[in-house]
């Protein structure tokens, strides 16, 4: 494993360079916000990939408090399925359909988002054990808060130029997207700050909650009038597509990046809990050498 | 319109806040392997 990570981060490095090769030279300048709009290039694929990372952590969070007990762990599995079956069956139904077309939104893009649930849900379920769900929790965290934070610095440098303000106060899907930050920034402070034995299954049930305000944020634009643009994908915005098929490659490039990064803090979180082991074998073992000399000492008065 | 200077901005401050991140997972990790190496010492 060691030695497929340097080359998948040179393959990487190499596909980050082309994607943004792409987005500043390959892709056509927009006709009504000139050279700027190529933000959305570094823009949108940074908010798709924490969308999808805390998706990744909601999910672990969600795993990781059903596997406290068989019963809840069973129980979890038939919500999960029925969510799948009930979100698909729904997005035939022509009032559904006709809801969704109505808000400019368009049926496929929910069907994909409702199967997500169901098969992201097992497989994680498959290839983490409990104690690793928690890592992962952790680390989808950490990494999605970076693209969140890209998000809000690039998003406001866009804006000045477009809209004319850096910040639209009020506006539903800015003001959303800095809640979500906030809550995944408070999620890592308690694991960061928090010593107690519960600090697990409270962090994954703050996460639980907080992955609560994606949606919110995603659907934002959908359900209420705000200054952002309609999305290009899934929604009634519509794209040039040799600029989508850029926003395409790019996001593919960010994701390459994303998983190395939480490849790595995955591996740090690994060794952080052993070291931590470490300390407290170490500190049971000096312990355990101070009882021993207890009764001697005792002995010897 | 001079905007070519936000684009520029924005791109900097992307890969600013991207290799601050992974300057701090290195950072980290070399930390903790120094650790690790000191308790498997003792």
């Amino acid at each position: 494993m060691k030695r497929i990570f340097p080359i998948l981060a040179a393959l990487t490095a190499v596909f980050l360079a082309y994607a943004t090769y792409r987005n500043l030279v390959l892709a056509p300048t927009d006709a009504l916000q000139g050279d700027v709009y190529r933000i959305i290039y570094y823009h949108v694929p940074s908010a798709w990939t924490a969308f999808l990372l805390f998706f990744i952590n909601f999910i672990a969070s969600v795993q990781y408090l059903a596997s406290a007990k068989p019963s809840r762990q069973a129980v979890a599995k038939w919500v999960v399925i029925a969510i799948g079956v009930v979100g698909v069956v729904a997005t035939f139904l022509p009032q559904v359909q006709g809801q969704l077309k109505s808000i400019g939104m368009r049926p496929s893009a929910m069907t994909t988002t409702v199967i997500m649930i169901p098969l992201a849900y097992f497989l994680i379920g498959k290839w983490f054990s409990r104690e690793r769900l928690d890592v992962l929790a952790v680390t989808s965290a950490e990494v999605g808060v970076v693209f969140c934070t890209i998000v809000l610095v690039t998003g406001p440098i866009w804006a000045r130029p477009v809209w004319g303000i850096w910040w639209a106060p009020g506006d539903i899907r800015l003001t959303s997207t800095l809640v979500l930050w906030l809550i995944y920034v408070s999620y890592l402070l308690l694991r960061r700050f928090s010593s107690s034995a519960q600090t697990q299954m409270l962090a994954a049930a703050l996460a639980v909650f907080g992955a609560l305000d994606v949606p919110l944020v995603y659907f934002s634009i959908w359900f209420f009038r705000t200054q952002h643009p309609q999305p290009v994908i899934g929604g009634s915005g519509s794209m040039d597509p040799r600029m989508l098929q850029t926003l395409l490659i790019s996001w593919l490039a960010f994701l390459c990046f994303a998983l190395l990064v939480c490849w790595s803090r995955f591996r740090l979180e690994l060794l952080k809990r052993e070291v931590e082991e470490l300390y407290a074998l170490e500190s049971l073992g000096s312990a355990a050498e101070v009882k021993a000399s207890l009764p001697l000492q005792r002995s010897a008065r | 319109m001079n905007a070519i200077k936000f684009l520029v901005a924005a791109y900097i401050a992307t890969w600013a806040i991207h290799f601050f991140y992974m300057g701090t997972l290195v950072t980290r990790f070399r930390r903790l392997q120094k650790q690790r190496k000191e308790l498997g010492k003792e």
